[in-house]
């Protein structure tokens, strides 16, 4: 088991909801973005034109993987399919989702790690790790990234 | 171009109707709608429906009578309504047809809205991951302008309050019983820092609007009620808006601001000018914020309003005097048609038990809705 509990540390036994998104399992994983080259805009995940000057010119961009919590909330009910967490009320878990602003590159919508509203603060330090999400009925262990309040946090 | 005038209002009431179709509470709301008007079907010459749910609203057509009108059906979530006001009131502005109606249908499963998020160019883990939820971004959003503009959680609590009160005066509302501000609070923490009570929830219902050219109304009404303007904006770049994976570090207002702007500007009046308000309430956040970003206050001015009761039916700037979403649901197809029916009631007089006092002239409706797409009306009398 490494340090964020995802216990098919034999990566082979694990997967990541989606893989184009992060460099995961590299170490210290980076979610992966796109820049323009005319304009700068930046882009999570990446994409083929800019949202803002339209241009064609966009190429992969590494996010930093720490930033802080620039909005903030909790999911207090089991969302509807095709949610993948599972479909009933019975075992879900309250989760936190935010707004984080990833250095002064982009904010990106994600869940967090922390689900508790008396721990979570505007402008918090906050940091990409990968986490245990469900298990596939064949054993695979499927892994979501999420931002966790830097330690001293909270 | 054509002024146009507003000559009849019809409203299937909002809630929940086992064994009743769309189609059929279509058709009773067109038959109202007409017999407001003083207008036949046959006197109809295009209309323009709108649904989420009903793929060809045009198919009520089958009920009301097979005249060979041209009839356009448009979905713009929940600004759909509003685009059929749009359509409805600009096809008469541009001198093709002089009478026209919109209408609006919609008749919901239970539960909070879902899709398949390629068709909304979103990728397949946003939904998978728990993220493709409407109420967890008017979560963040709420609880963001809150922190930042010093707004207590129980000023969310005294919005949804208010409109069920309002929704008890409403006999087309689907809540109609009031909730008092201390069970609101009480009621189970869905996206922190609004409960399920200060939600709207997604039900069935309809609505229609029957229009003319302005300079005929007088034929059928004696107290036309004109729609200055409808207009529609989506969000620009830098708007974090509902459902997004990302949000540029340079923030630009949300797509209300632009509409609501726009509307005032062709319209030709002011936030000042304005008697009575319907915002989109999905939450009681988003009738807060819509108050400001609409232009009717200051960002945080909205703590001393709602503590003076600004925004009752008795107030100086009355706010959802039918209950809003909240009281009445959102059958999405339907729901920005409502907000044009209460704004003519209001006008003409006929708002019964929550009629706003003085004599109002001008009304004022706007609708939020994914992927971050606004629309403001202004009717004057």
């Amino acid at each position: 088991m490494d340090e964020n509990g995802i216990s098919g540390y034999v990566r082979g036994m694990a997967r990541a909801l989606a893989t184009e998104v992060s460099t995961w399992p590299d170490e210290d994983p980076q979610l992966i973005g796109s820049r323009c080259g005319a304009c700068g805009a930046t882009t999570w995940p990446k994409q083929d034109h800019c949202p803002r000057c339209s241009g064609p010119d966009m190429t992969e961009l590494l996010l930093p993987r720490r930033g802080t919590l620039v909005a903030w909330t909790t999911q207090g009910f089991v969302p509807k399919l095709p949610y993948a967490g599972g479909g009933t009320a019975e075992g879900f878990e309250t989760f936190g989702v935010g707004l984080v602003q990833l250095g002064d590159v982009v904010r990106v919508e994600a869940r967090l790690t922390e689900n508790d509203p008396a721990k979570l603060r505007f402008g918090m330090d906050v940091e990409l790790a990968m986490v245990p999400f469900y298990v596939e009925d064949d054993g695979t262990e499927i892994i979501t990234w999420a931002f966790r309040p830097v330690a001293g946090e909270g | 171009m054509n002024d146009v005038a507003v000559i009849g209002v019809g409203l299937h009431p909002f809630g929940r109707f086992d064994g009743k179709s769309a189609m059929e509470m279509g058709a009773d709301a067109i038959h109202a709608a007409l017999a407001d008007a003083g207008v036949r079907w046959q006197d109809v010459q295009f209309g323009v429906g709108g649904s989420y749910e009903v793929s060809n609203p045009d198919a009520v057509t089958r009920l009301v009578g097979l005249t060979g009108i041209p009839f356009t059906n448009v979905f713009n979530a929940c600004a759909t309504a509003a685009t059929a006001t749009q359509v409805c009131a600009d096809t008469i502005r541009l001198g093709k047809y002089d009478i026209g109606i919109a209408i609006g249908i919609d008749k919901h499963p239970r539960g909070a809205f879902t899709d398949d998020p390629a068709k909304l160019a979103l990728p397949a883990w946003y939904a998978e991951n728990g993220q493709f939820v409407t109420t967890k971004f008017f979560g963040m959003k709420a609880n963001r302008y809150i922190h930042d503009h010093g707004i207590s959680q129980a000023t969310l609590a005294k919005v949804a309050a208010k409109n069920f009160r309002n929704g008890s005066l409403n006999p087309n509302a689907f809540r109609r019983k009031p909730i008092a501000e201390e069970d609101i609070l009480a009621s189970p923490v869905l996206n922190y820092p609004l409960t399920q009570y200060m939600f709207c929830a997604p039900d069935e219902g309809a609505a229609a609007i029957v229009m003319c050219r302005g300079d005929i109304a007088h034929r059928y009404t004696s107290k036309p009620v004109f729609l200055q303007a409808t207009e529609i904006r989506t969000r620009r770049y830098g708007a974090y808006e509902v459902h997004a994976t990302f949000a540029p570090v340079e923030e630009d207002v949300s797509p209300t601001v632009y509409a609501s702007k726009a509307a005032f500007e062709a319209a030709g009046v002011g936030p000042e000018d304005v008697d009575v308000i319907q915002l989109q309430d999905t939450d009681a956040g988003a009738e807060v914020i819509h108050m400001a970003e609409a232009g009717f206050c200051a960002d945080g001015e909205q703590e001393q309003l709602l503590a003076d009761g600004a925004t009752e039916i008795d107030g100086p700037m009355p706010v959802n005097t039918d209950g809003g979403l909240i009281a009445n649901g959102e059958p999405i197809g339907a729901s920005g048609l409502r907000q044009v029916h209460e704004l003519v009631r209001q006008l003409r007089g006929e708002a019964g038990d929550r009629q706003v006092g003085g004599s109002p002239r001008v009304g004022f409706a706007q609708v939020y809705g994914a992927p971050g797409t606004a629309s403001a009306t202004i009717l004057t009398l």
